[in-house]
């Protein structure tokens, strides 16, 4: 079967064939019906909208924070100064016992 | 896809205040007042005094505005949904859309492009949330159908393109199809669109526009060899 003939034939079809303009009976008195039970204001797509609107800041906020986390605890003190601390914190009440003794 | 109300703009000072001809193209005179001259031959309100009074808070201004443009609308929809219900409930979205999204427009060109923007754009998004819906396979072809391939494979030239069965058929191929290819197609080869025009209706760039032609009509040309190969023909 010739596909290229049988494609051009069927959207002549359809450009010989445009659909109607009839609108069903008084479809606009429906529409301003809707338009007026429809409520000032939804509270859940406004919340929806803030939400999107904050995830951006969010995300962008969270990595500021993580790569001045990351980059400023290399800098102030390395793992070394922190274990003597927490050595020193932990044995600290030790320290006391041995004076004593 | 983008939403047109968006495109348009959205401060409400920028409504209705384009440039002087296309305030008047949209009835509305230069100078601000409407005036006896803008008015339609009819004696309808132009366009532009019943955008502004929708926008001063008089929804019942709308109605002239919903009147005079859901034929147009009602036949753009029916190029892309085929129950009358699911025809219903786009145009009633467009509407409502435009009703929401008209502090979006600036009036530097008719309404009735705006609108009809909002229109493609609803069709569209209509045919992409219906996408998986499209149960329909070509063994359920009816009779007619199947007559009409068959006489089209013995003898292209004899088979009329009004027959009813051309239409449905025609309209189960294009419903096969993906929503930017039926889009696409409809507005380019049936409605007979130039691309500047296409890419202004979608919101797709113009060569993007020229891609997805090419795509389309190769996926209409797929379909058809899979509906010949199912029919043996």
């Amino acid at each position: 079967m010739n596909l290229t003939e049988l494609q051009r034939k069927l959207l002549a079809t359809a450009r010989a064939n445009p659909p109607p303009e009839t609108v069903p009976y008084a479809f606009e008195k429906r529409i301003l019906a809707r338009l007026a039970e429809a409520p000032a204001m939804d509270v859940w797509a406004l919340w929806n909208r803030v939400l999107w609107r904050a995830a951006a800041p969010c995300v962008a906020l969270c990595l500021t924070l993580s790569a001045w986390s990351y980059f400023a605890g290399t800098d102030a003190a390395s793992p070394d100064v922190l274990a003597a601390d927490l050595e020193s914190a932990v044995l600290a009440p030790f320290d006391h016992l041995g004076d004593s003794l | 896809m983008e939403d047109a109300g968006q495109n348009e703009g959205s401060t409400g000072t920028q409504r209705v205040k384009g440039s002087a001809a296309a305030r008047e193209r949209e009835g509305l005179p230069a100078s601000g007042a409407p005036s006896a001259m803008a008015e339609g031959a009819t004696g309808e309100r132009p366009d532009g005094e019943l955008i502004a009074g929708v926008l001063a808070g008089d929804t019942a201004s709308f109605e002239p505005l919903v009147r005079k443009y859901q034929p147009r609308v009602f036949a753009t929809a029916r190029r892309y949904a085929r129950r009358e219900s699911e025809v219903e409930d786009i145009v009633q979205e467009v509407f409502l859309k435009a009703f929401r999204k008209l502090s979006g427009y600036r009036g530097d060109a008719p309404f009735e492009h705006w609108l009809m923007r909002l229109t493609v754009r609803t069709c569209y998004d209509f045919l992409r949330s219906h996408q998986r819906n499209r149960e329909f396979t070509f063994t359920d072809l009816s009779e007619a159908e199947t007559h009409w391939l068959d006489r089209f494979a013995v003898s292209p030239a004899e088979v009329s393109e009004t027959e009813a069965a051309a239409r449905e058929l025609v309209a189960h191929v294009l419903e096969k199809l993906s929503p930017a290819a039926r889009l696409v197609l409809t507005l380019l080869e049936i409605e007979d669109r130039p691309v500047k025009e296409i890419a202004a209706l979608t919101g797709w760039s113009p060569t993007l526009v020229k891609v997805r032609a090419f795509r389309a009509r190769a996926e209409m040309r797929k379909c058809l060899e899979r509906l010949t190969r199912e029919k043996k023909l």
